[in-house]
């Protein structure tokens, strides 16, 4: 029975959790990597890829995102804790080489088939990075449909 | 008075690492040995020095208002110091930013005389 009573919230847990994706909380984290462009949730990647983005953020898609070591790995640690599980499915390329976008996922480009290409052009969304354009609260981790508007 | 000591000591400290947009200009001038200049540091912040990207093309030419990140659209609060009072308070985010933003638009890192220029027309903006 002790052991049940876990196992049991744990599955409530992961039915709630739905698309939401709790951000939990680090200084570090939220003020490093929410200043260019909102936190991604570290459940959405697995921990290679997240090993492999924190090991060059001097040339972090295209911009200088670098830190002092110490916050450097206080991060990596933290998005390792966090990183994907089952839900987040593979996030390798063909060449079994850990992706770095999230946007490249098999995953994501799953629940996004339905938008034509046309979309993610639009001037108010730029480029498919950019969550918050559509999931209006995915600054908090907020993926559901419910809280989908897709801009003109 | 060992207390005395641990208090005049954290006294000290916040002291040391609060900084005022002001300290920023004296600092930069001292490294570059030269007085800065508002009017340079207008022309190097808006124009563009062969990269894609000005410092104006995130911070906008009028740093007054906010501006909004040139590749992920996020917004951003003024530079300005006269429109935004937690800017030029921090020693280790200024050095880190100008850093980080100099390598993004100049590929290299910005000189000190760059730095000073840039802080006296900021200070200059009402
Ligand atoms: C200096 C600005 C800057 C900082 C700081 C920064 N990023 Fe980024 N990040 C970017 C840019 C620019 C992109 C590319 C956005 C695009 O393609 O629209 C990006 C993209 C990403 C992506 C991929 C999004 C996708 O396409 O799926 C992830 C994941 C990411 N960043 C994580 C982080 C993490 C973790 C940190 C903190 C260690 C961080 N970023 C800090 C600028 C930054
Ligand atoms: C152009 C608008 C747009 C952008 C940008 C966008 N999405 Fe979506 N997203 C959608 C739409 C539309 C759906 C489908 C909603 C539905 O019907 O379930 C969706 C679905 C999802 C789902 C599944 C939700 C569910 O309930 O099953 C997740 C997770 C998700 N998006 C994550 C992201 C992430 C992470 C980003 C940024 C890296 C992103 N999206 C960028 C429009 C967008
Ligand atoms: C690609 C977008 C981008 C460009 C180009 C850019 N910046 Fe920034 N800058 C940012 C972001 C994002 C921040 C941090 C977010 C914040 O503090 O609001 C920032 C912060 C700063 C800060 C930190 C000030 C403080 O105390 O808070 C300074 C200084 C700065 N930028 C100077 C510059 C200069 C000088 C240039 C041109 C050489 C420049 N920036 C170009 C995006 C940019």
């Amino acid at each position: 029975m002790k052991k049940l009573l876990p196992a049991t919230l744990l599955l409530v847990a992961l039915t709630a959790q739905a698309d939401s994706y709790s951000l939990p909380k680090h200084a570090a984290f939220e003020e490093e990597c929410s200043s260019c462009h909102m936190a991604y949730p570290p459940q959405m990647l697995h921990a290679d890829s997240w090993r492999a983005m924190m090991g060059d953020l001097s040339h972090h898609f295209g911009s200088d995102a670098s830190i002092d070591d110490q916050r450097r790995v206080a991060i990596t640690n933290f998005l390792l804790a966090h990183a994907g599980g089952r839900k987040t499915g593979d996030t390798r390329d063909a060449q079994g080489k850990p992706l770095l976008r999230i946007t490249q996922t098999a995953r994501f480009e799953k629940k996004h088939r339905e938008l034509p290409t046309a979309t993610w052009q639009r001037a108010s969304i730029k480029s498919p990075a950019n969550c918050a354009a559509c999931h209006t609260r995915a600054a908090a981790g907020e993926y559901s449909e419910r809280w989908v508007q897709i801009p003109k | 008075m060992r207390y005395l000591l641990i208090i005049a000591a954290t006294l000290f400290a916040a002291t040391a690492s609060a900084e005022t947009p002001r300290d920023f200009l004296t600092r930069f001038e001292k490294e570059a040995g030269a007085a800065a200049s508002a009017q340079r540091g207008a022309r190097f912040f808006t124009s563009k020095q062969g990269g894609e990207w000005s410092c104006s093309s995130c911070h906008t030419d009028k740093p007054t208002q906010a501006g909004r990140h040139a590749k992920t659209e996020k917004a951003i609060t003024p530079l300005a110091p006269a429109a935004n009072a937690e800017r030029f308070t921090d020693a280790a985010k200024v050095d880190k930013w100008f850093r980080r933003n100099c390598n993004d638009t100049l590929n290299r890192v910005c000189s000190a005389q760059e730095k000073a220029d840039v802080m006296a027309w900021l200070l200059s903006l009402r």
